[in-house]
C-alpha cells in the first residue's frame, strides 16, 4: 500500500494524485491561478510568469512547471507575489494596445480580466504597442493584431503541436519578438488552414474570428432579400456562458426563435445536409471497396483539412471523399430552390468554425459566380448578435425549423464530434437496423476525445480497417502511415481536437467544458426518433424531387481541379 | 592509429625525445591579439630567415627525431595581450614584446645563433627591464593551472601536448580507474562550474552517471558571450587538447558516447583549433570506436553559435545544438536529466574541463591545496577597461582585488583614479574599494551580491559615470533578452528606457525606486538565470553609487563629467578676453557679456552644442 | 521575371548534413558564407528539403544575430562595443564610420554593396580594445582617424580590383 502524499497550499493539505504540475493541483482548491500561457493540451511554456508561488523560504517557482513533491508547502497568494503580479500586469500593458472598448475581444480578454483583478490602476511607463496598421486581415478566416498581443506562444504552438500547420511562429527576439508567418507574409500566403484553433488559445484580442456580421444584419434588412440561415450540430452545445448556458446543453430551440426574432425568413439545421453526406459517402465507400480504387476514403466534411491536405500532401487529393461538406449539400439545394422560384436570396451559415469561411468562398461552390453560402458566422459571431439584438435569451421560447427542410436524425446531429461521422455512416450500413444495433455501433471504437481511435468492422467476409482522427498532428500521423503502405480502409478526419464542437469559431471554453459539449450532442441523439440518416424522410422527398440525376451537380465536388 | 594503451605510451615517449632533441625554440604567439597585431608574419619572416641562413628549423615535432633543431611554434595566448606581439625564447624562458618583423633577423642572429638577450625587446615596467617571462610582475604573481600551456607549446599540434605529458589523465581515467573513482575524485577536489554559477561538477557528473539511459552527452559551453571576457577563448586557442581531455574523461565518467563543444561564432580561430584538435584526436584513434581497444567510444562535434548571448545559458545552448532558437526552458528536468535532445548531458564550461586532466593527473588533494575553503583550485580573469596590463591571468581563489588589480594588473591606466570593478560582466555587479581586500571565491562574492561569473574583470576609473556604465550593460541585456519570458522581455526595455532618461538628463524623481522595484521582480520572476541577474549592474550600482544618480536627476550633473547630454560648458574668467566670438558663433545667443570683459553662459539656453568651445581662440571655454 | 535560383550549392550542404532539421544553424550559416546573406529563395526550399515550416527557419533565422536576410556588402566591418571596447570609446570610432560612408543605425550597407558596417558584443580581444574586424581580420587599438584610413585603404582596394 502507498501511502497517500500531500502538498500543503496555503495551509490546505491537498493530496497529490498524478497531476503534472503545481498548477493542477492548485486548480483542486478552488483558487484560480492568473495564467497567459499554460493550456493542459499545449507544452509547457512558462514564459508569462503570472502563476509563480511561494515556497516557505520565500522561494519562488512557477506552478505551472513544477511537479508536485510531496511535503511541498506554497503559497499562491502573497504580498510579494501580488506585487510581482502587477508589474508583470502593467508592463504587459505598457506594450498593448489598450483599446478596449472597440476591441472584439472585449470582456473576453485574459489580459482585462487579470488587470481587473489585480487592480492595475496605472502604467507608469510610455504606451509602445505596436500601431494597429500592422493588423493582418488578409486571410478570410482570421484576423491578427499584433498590438494586441502579449507574446505568450499558445497559438504557436497549437499551430505547430497540436495542428502541424507551422503557419506562425516567433521572429525575432526580445523585445522585438513577434509572432510571425515567413517574412511576415500575409497570412492568406501562409500554410494556414483557417482551422483557427490560434483563436481559440489566444488570451487576448491579438487573434480574432473574422468578423462578417455587418453584411448579415444588411440583408436581413433588405425587404427585397429572402433571408435563410443553416445551424451546425456543434453550435447547439456550444453558445456559452456569455448567454446563461452552460455548455452541453441543446439550445437548438433557442437559436432558432432567436434568429425568427433577428428577421430570418428561413431556418434550417445544417444536421439535414449531414444526413444527406451520409447517404452520398456510404455509396461512395461502397463502391471503391468493390473496385479497390482509392483506398482509404478520406472524409471531406472538414474545409480546415481539405485545406491542409491541398497544402500538403496533394497526392492524396483522390483519396478524398468527393462529397460535399453537409454546409455545402444543404447550401447548394437551397440555392437551387431558389433560383427555380426566382428568388433573391442570402444564404448564412452559422458554424463553429472559422475554415468554414474560406469554404465558403472557394469557387468550387459558386454558382454563375455567386457563392451558395453568402456569409458564415461562427457560433462567437451569432453571440454577438444575439446580444446586439438585445434579445434575452433565457426567456425565448424554443422554436422548430422551418419546413420542407425541417427533419433531421441523431446521424446527422453527432457530426459536430470527432467519430460522428464515422458512426453515421456505420449505422446507415449495418445489415441489421434494429435500435439494439445501433448501441452496438456506439460502442465501436470511434467515440471518446483521444486524438486517434482505430478499430476494425467485419462487412461481408472483410475486416475493415477504420481509423478516427481529430488535431492534424494526428492526422499526419495517419497520412503517413498511408504513404508508407499500411491498409486502412477508411479515416475521418477532423482538423480541430475532439472535432468541429472544439471548433476555432466557438466561444472559449475549457477542457471540462469542451468534454460536456461532445456529451451534449450524444445526448440529442439519443433524445431524436430518428437516428439513421436514410429514415430521414424528407430526403426521400429531395432525390425524388430534387436530386436524382443531378447528384454530381449538387452534392460532390473534386479538389484540387479548380483551384490551380 | 593507436590500438591499445603500449602504443599510447610509446607514442608520447616519441613525441617526448623529440621535443627534447629541440633544445631551442621561437613560440610566436598566435593568440587572436598577437595575430591582429601582425604575429603571423613574424612567424613566416622566421620561417623564411631560418631557410636563408641554413638553420635547422622544425614547425612540427618529428615522427621519427633525429639531430637537434631549433624549434619554431605558434602558440596560443598568452594573456599579456597589451604588450603583444609576443614571442618566447626557450630554454631562457625569455619574452620579447611588442616585436616587429624587421626584428627578426635580429632575434635568430643573437638570439637562436648567439644565444644572447635583446634587451631592446625585453618588457619593462617602471624602469625595470625584465628578460624572463616569469620574472615579469604580470606572470609572476599568477598561479597557471588552466593557462599552464598557454603560450608555452604549439597549439597545433597533439604531438606536442602529448610531449609534455597530455593524455596521461585520459589514459588513468580509461585503464585505471572506475566510474565511480573518477566522480569521486572530482568531487573530492570540490571543483566548481567555471562559468557563473559554481555548482559542484563532481555532484553534476554523479547525477548525470546515475541514469540509467543508453544514450548521454558531453556538452562543453564555450559561447563565452559576456563582453570583456576571454578566457575561454584563450583556452581553446592555446590548449585546445587540454579541454577535449577534460570532456572525454567526462564522457569516461558519465558513460557518454558523445561530446559537443558549442563555440560562439565570434571566435573563428578557437574553432579552427578545436577542429584540428579534433581531427588529430580521431587520427590517433583517441576519439572514435573503441578507443585504445577498449569498449569506450566517444565521438566530437563542434556546434558554432550564430550571435545570441542568452545561448550561454545552459537549456538555451542545448536548445541552439539541437537546431531551435536558443529559449531557455522552463526547469525542472534538470539538464542532467534531459538535457540535450532530452538525454542526461554533462554541460560545463570550457575553463571547468580544462581543470580536470591535471586533477586526476595530481589527485584532488592537490587541488584541494589551491584556493580557499569552499573554492578550490584557480580562476581565469580576463583584465580590462582602465587598467595598465589588460590581459588574461589566473589566480588562486581567494586572490584579492587590490593583487588582481595593482600588483598583476600594474595599477590605473592614465590618470584616473580606482573607482569600480565590474565583475561578471552584464549578468555581474561592481566592487568598489571597500572590497579591494575581499579575497575572491564564489561565497565571498555572493555575500557581496556579486558573482564571479565567467571572470570578466571590467575596471573604471573616476572618469566612469557609473549610471552610464549600468546603461551600458542594460542597454546589452536588453539588446540579448531572448524575449520568452515576460520580466526579462518588457522588464529590461523599461530599466534601459529609464536609464537613458536618467543620462540624458531627463530622470525624475521616483526613478530610482521604480528601477529598484522593476529589478526585484525581474530577479524574482524571470525564467533563466540570465534574466534574473540582468538587473545586477543596476542594482549594485545604485548601491554603490547612489549618489552618482542623485546627482543625474536633481542636479542634472554628471559628477564623473561623463555623460556628454550633462556636461556643462563654462567660460574661465581668468582666460576670457571679452573678444565677443562666441557670442557671435553661439546658435542660441546663450552667451552674452561686455567687450574685454569676461563673458558669461546662460546655461538654461545653452544647447552644449560646442560651437564656442571651437570658436575661442584663448582656450577659456571648456566642457565641464 | 526573376532568374531561377540555382540550388545546387544548397543541395551540396544539405547533402552535407544529411537533410537533418538539427543541423538548420550551420545550414544556414554555410548558406550565409556563400552568398554573405540569406537570400530568400532559400527559404521555401529548405522547408521543403527539411521537412520543416517555412516560419520556423524564419523564426531560427531572425533569432540569431549573425544572420543577415539582406545583402552585406563585400567588406563587413564589425565595431566592437564589448566593455573593453567601449569603456575605450568605440563609438566615436562606429560613428566615423558611418558618417564616411553615409550609414546609419537602420541602414548598414552601402547601396553600391561595398561596404557594411555593424557593431558585435564582443569580439574577445579586449586586450587591444578597441577593436573592429574587416572581413574577420582584427585591426587594433582603433581610433576615428585610423578607421578613416582603413576606409581609405580599402577604397582603394576596390578601385584598382
Amino acid at each position: 500500500m502507498t501511502e497517500k502524499q500531500y502538498v500543503t497550499i496555503d495551509g490546505i493539505p491537498v493530496e497529490i494524485n498524478g497531476e503534472k504540475n503545481l498548477l493542477e493541483l492548485i486548480n483542486k482548491t478552488g483558487v484560480k491561478m492568473p495564467t497567459f500561457c499554460y493550456h493542459s493540451e499545449l507544452s509547457v511554456y512558462g514564459a508569462c510568469r503570472m502563476c509563480m508561488v511561494e515556497d516557505e523560504r520565500g522561494g519562488l517557482s512557477a506552478a505551472c512547471s513544477t511537479p508536485p513533491r510531496a511535503g511541498m508547502k506554497i503559497q499562491t497568494n502573497t504580498e510579494r507575489l501580488r506585487r510581482y503580479r502587477k508589474n508583470i500586469l502593467e508592463l504587459l500593458l505598457a506594450n498593448h494596445c489598450r483599446d478596449c472598448t472597440t476591441c472584439q475581444n472585449n470582456t473576453k480578454c485574459k489580459l482585462q480580466d487579470l488587470a481587473m483583478r489585480f487592480n492595475i490602476e496605472g502604467v507608469r511607463f510610455p504606451n509602445t504597442a505596436k500601431s494597429n496598421a500592422e493588423e493582418d486581415s488578409s486571410s478570410v478566416c482570421i484576423s491578427r493584431d499584433a498590438g494586441k498581443c502579449i507574446l505568450c506562444g499558445d497559438c504557436v504552438r497549437m499551430c505547430n503541436e497540436i495542428q502541424n500547420v507551422g503557419a506562425i511562429d516567433f521572429a525575432y527576439r526580445g523585445s522585438n519578438m513577434v509572432i510571425s508567418t515567413a517574412f511576415g507574409k500575409p497570412l492568406a500566403e501562409s500554410p494556414c488552414v483557417g482551422c483557427g484553433q490560434c483563436v481559440a488559445v489566444c488570451p487576448t484580442g491579438a487573434i480574432v474570428v473574422k468578423n462578417n456580421i455587418s453584411p448579415v444584419w444588411k440583408a436581413i434588412s433588405d425587404p427585397d432579400v429572402r433571408t435563410s440561415v443553416q445551424i451546425a450540430p456543434a453550435v447547439r452545445v456550444a453558445l456559452g456562458r456569455e448567454l446563461g448556458v452552460k455548455d452541453g446543453e441543446d439550445v437548438m430551440g433557442k437559436i432558432v426563435a432567436a434568429l425568427h426574432r433577428m428577421g430570418f425568413d428561413e431556418i434550417y439545421d445544417t444536421s439535414l445536409g449531414a444526413d444527406l453526406t451520409v447517404l452520398e459517402e456510404s455509396a461512395e465507400f461502397m463502391e471503391r471497396l468493390s473496385s479497390g480504387e482509392n483506398l482509404p476514403l478520406i472524409t471531406s466534411c472538414c474545409p480546415g483539412w481539405i485545406q491542409y491536405c491541398e497544402k500538403k500532401h496533394p497526392e492524396l487529393l483522390p483519396n478524398i471523399s468527393t462529397c460535399r461538406s453537409p454546409m455545402q449539400m444543404m447550401a447548394s439545394i437551397l440555392k437551387d430552390q431558389a433560383k427555380e422560384k426566382g428568388e433573391k436570396t442570402f444564404h448564412v451559415a452559422v458554424m463553429p468554425c472559422t475554415a468554414k469561411k474560406f469554404e465558403a468562398a472557394r469557387d468550387e461552390f459558386k454558382v454563375d459566380g455567386a457563392p451558395n453560402v453568402d456569409v458564415v458566422i461562427t457560433t462567437q459571431e451569432l453571440v454577438t448578435m444575439i446580444k446586439e439584438a438585445g434579445l434575452m435569451f433565457d426567456a425565448l421560447e424554443p422554436e422548430a425549423v422551418d419546413m420542407p427542410f425541417g427533419t433531421i436524425s441523431g446521424a446527422g446531429v453527432i457530426f459536430g464530434v470527432t467519430g460522428g461521422v464515422t458512426e453515421a455512416v456505420l449505422r446507415h450500413v449495418i445489415a441489421n437496423k434494429s435500435r439494439a444495433d445501433i448501441m452496438m455501433v456506439a460502442n465501436c471504437g470511434q467515440r471518446g476525445d483521444e486524438g486517434i481511435k482505430e478499430f476494425d468492422i467485419t462487412a461481408g467476409e472483410s475486416k475493415l480497417r477504420l481509423v478516427v482522427v481529430s488535431g492534424l498532428s494526428n492526422a499526419e500521423k495517419v497520412l503517413q502511415r498511408i504513404k508508407n503502405g499500411e491498409k486502412i480502409d477508411f479515416v475521418e478526419v477532423m482538423a480541430c481536437p475532439g472535432g468541429c464542437v472544439n471548433g476555432g469559431g466557438q466561444p472559449f471554453a475549457v477542457r471540462q467544458d469542451k468534454e460536456e459539449r461532445s456529451k451534449g450532442l450524444y445526448k440529442s441523439d439519443r433524445l431524436l426518433s430518428i437516428r439513421r440518416a436514410e429514415q430521414n424522410p424528407i430526403l426521400k422527398t429531395l432525390y425524388d424531387d430534387i436530386i436524382r440525376g443531378r447528384e454530381h451537380e449538387l452534392l460532390h465536388v473534386h479538389y484540387g481541379k479548380h483551384n490551380q | 592509429m593507436l590500438k591499445n594503451r603500449q602504443e599510447l605510451i610509446a607514442f608520447r615517449e616519441n613525441a617526448k625525445k623529440a621535443y627534447d632533441l629541440q633544445e631551442k625554440k621561437i613560440i610566436v604567439c598566435a593568440g587572436t591579439g598577437c595575430v591582429a597585431g601582425g604575429s603571423l608574419k613574424i612567424y613566416d619572416r622566421l620561417r623564411a630567415l631560418a631557410a636563408e641562413k641554413n638553420i635547422p628549423v622544425s614547425v612540427e615535432l618529428e615522427v621519427d627525431p633525429h639531430g637537434e633543431s631549433v624549434a619554431l611554434n605558434k602558440s596560443g595566448c598568452h594573456g599579456f595581450c597589451e604588450m603583444g606581439p609576443l614571442l618566447r625564447i626557450d630554454p631562457q624562458g625569455w619574452l620579447y614584446t611588442k616585436v616587429k618583423v624587421e626584428d627578426c633577423e635580429e632575434i635568430l642572429e643573437k638570439t637562436i645563433i648567439g644565444g644572447e638577450h635583446i634587451e631592446r625587446l625585453a618588457c619593462k615596467k617602471d624602469g625595470v627591464s625584465y628578460a624572463k617571462q616569469d620574472d615579469i610582475p604580470f606572470y609572476k604573481q599568477q598561479t597557471r593551472v588552466v593557462l599552464e600551456h598557454c603560450g608555452k607549446i604549439d597549439a597545433e599540434s597533439i604531438r606536442a601536448y602529448m610531449a609534455i605529458g597530455g593524455y596521461t589523465a585520459f589514459e588513468k581515467a580509461l585503464f585505471d580507474m572506475t566510474q565511480d573513482d573518477i566522480v569521486s575524485e572530482i568531487t573530492k577536489s570540490n571543483l566548481r562550474g567555471r562559468g557563473g554559477g559554481g555548482f559542484p561538477t563532481g555532484r553534476k557528473w554523479e547525477q548525470v552517471k546515475r541514469q540509467k539511459e543508453l544514450i548521454k552527452y558531453v556538452v562543453c559551453n564555450g559561447d563565452e558571450g559576456d563582453p570583456g571576457a576571454f578566457m575561454d577563448r584563450s583556452i581553446m586557442e592555446g590548449d585546445p587538447h587540454r579541454m577535449l581531455e577534460g570532456m572525454m574523461i567526462a564522457g569516461v565518467a558519465c558513460g557518454a558516447s558523445e561530446g559537443y563543444i558549442y563555440v560562439r561564432a565570434e571566435y573563428p580561430l578557437a574553432v579552427e583549433r578545436m577542429r584540428t584538435a579534433i581531427r588529430q584526436a580521431e587520427e590517433l584513434g583517441l576519439l572514435g570506436d573503441h578507443i585504445l581497444g577498449t569498449d569506450f567510444s566517444f565521438r566530437m562535434h563542434i556546434s558554432r553559435g550564430a550571435g545570441a548571448f542568452v545561448c550561454g545559458e545552459g537549456s538555451a545552448l542545448t536548445a541552439s545544438i539541437e537546431g531551435k532558437r536558443g529559449f531557455p526552458r522552463v526547469k525542472p528536468p534538470r539538464t542532467t536529466e534531459h538535457g540535450l535532445f532530452d538525454k542526461p548531458t554533462v554541460l560545463n564550461n570550457v575553463e571547468t574541463y580544462a581543470n580536470v586532466a591535471e586533477i586526476i593527473n595530481r589527485g584532488a588533494d592537490w587541488y584541494l591545496g589551491l584556493g580557499t575553503e569552499t573554492s578550490s583550485g584557480t580562476k581565469a580573469f580576463a583584465l580590462t577597461g582602465n587598467i595598465a596590463n589588460t590581459g588574461l591571468i589566473e589566480v588562486p581563489m581567494g586572490t584579492t582585488l587590490r593583487k588582481i588589480i595593482f600588483d598583476i594588473g600594474g595599477g590605473m591606466r592614465g590618470d584616473g583614479e580606482f573607482k569600480a570593478v565590474q565583475i561578471g560582466g552584464p549578468s555581474g555587479a561592481c566592487l568598489t574599494k571597500e572590497h579591494l581586500d575581499l579575497p575572491l571565491d564564489f561565497d565571498n562574492l555572493k555575500k557581496v551580491g556579486a558573482m564571479i561569473g565567467s571572470g570578466g574583470l571590467v575596471v573604471m576609473d573616476s572618469h566612469t559615470c557609473m549610471v552610464e556604465v549600468a546603461r551600458f550593460f542594460m542597454n546589452f541585456t536588453q539588446n540579448e533578452s531572448c524575449g520568452k519570458c515576460v520580466p526579462c522581455r518588457e522588464g529590461t526595455k523599461r530599466m534601459l528606457g529609464i536609464l537613458e532618461r536618467i543620462v540624458a538628463g531627463e530622470g525624475q524623481d521616483g526613478d530610482i525606486e521604480l528601477l529598484l522595484e522593476l529589478a526585484d521582480t525581474i530577479s524574482a520572476t524571470a525564467l533563466c538565470g540570465l534574466g534574473k541577474s540582468a538587473p545586477s549592474p543596476v542594482v549594485s550600482t545604485i548601491r554603490n553609487f547612489r549618489e552618482e544618480y542623485e546627482a543625474h536627476i536633481y542636479e542634472k550633473r554628471c559628477p564623473a563629467g561623463a555623460c556628454q547630454k550633462l556636461k556643462q560648458i563654462v567660460i574661465d574668467p581668468e582666460l576670457c578676453k571679452g573678444c565677443s566670438k562666441c557670442a557671435r558663433q553661439c546658435p542660441v545667443e546663450a552667451i552674452s557679456g561686455k567687450i574685454k570683459e569676461p563673458f558669461t553662459i546662460d546655461l538654461s539656453k545653452c544647447i552644449r552644442c560646442g560651437s564656442c568651445i571651437t570658436a575661442c581662440a584663448f582656450k577659456a571655454i571648456k566642457e565641464v | 521575371m526573376k532568374e531561377q535560383f540555382d540550388f545546387s550549392v544548397v543541395d551540396k550542404i544539405l547533402a552535407l548534413h544529411e537533410k537533418k532539421q538539427q543541423a538548420i544553424i550551420a545550414i544556414l550559416q554555410e548558406i550565409q558564407e556563400e552568398y554573405h546573406y540569406l537570400p530568400r529563395e532559400i527559404f521555401p526550399y529548405l522547408a521543403e528539403e527539411l521537412g520543416m515550416s517555412e516560419a520556423r527557419i524564419f523564426s531560427v533565422a531572425t533569432f540569431y544575430e549573425n544572420f543577415s536576410l539582406a545583402p552585406k556588402g563585400k567588406y563587413v566591418i564589425k565595431i566592437c562595443d564589448g566593455t573593453a571596447c567601449h569603456v575605450r570609446k568605440s563609438v566615436p570610432i562606429l560613428e566615423r564610420l558611418r558618417q564616411e560612408l553615409g550609414l546609419s543605425e537602420e541602414k548598414k550597407t552601402t547601396d553600391d554593396l561595398m561596404f557594411t558596417v555593424e557593431t558585435v558584443s564582443c569580439l574577445g580581444a579586449c586586450g587591444l580594445a578597441p577593436v573592429l574586424t574587416v572581413n574577420d581580420v582584427v585591426y587594433s587599438a582603433m581610433t576615428p582617424d585610423k578607421a578613416s584610413e582603413l576606409l581609405k585603404t580599402l577604397k582603394e582596394e576596390i578601385a584598382n580590383a
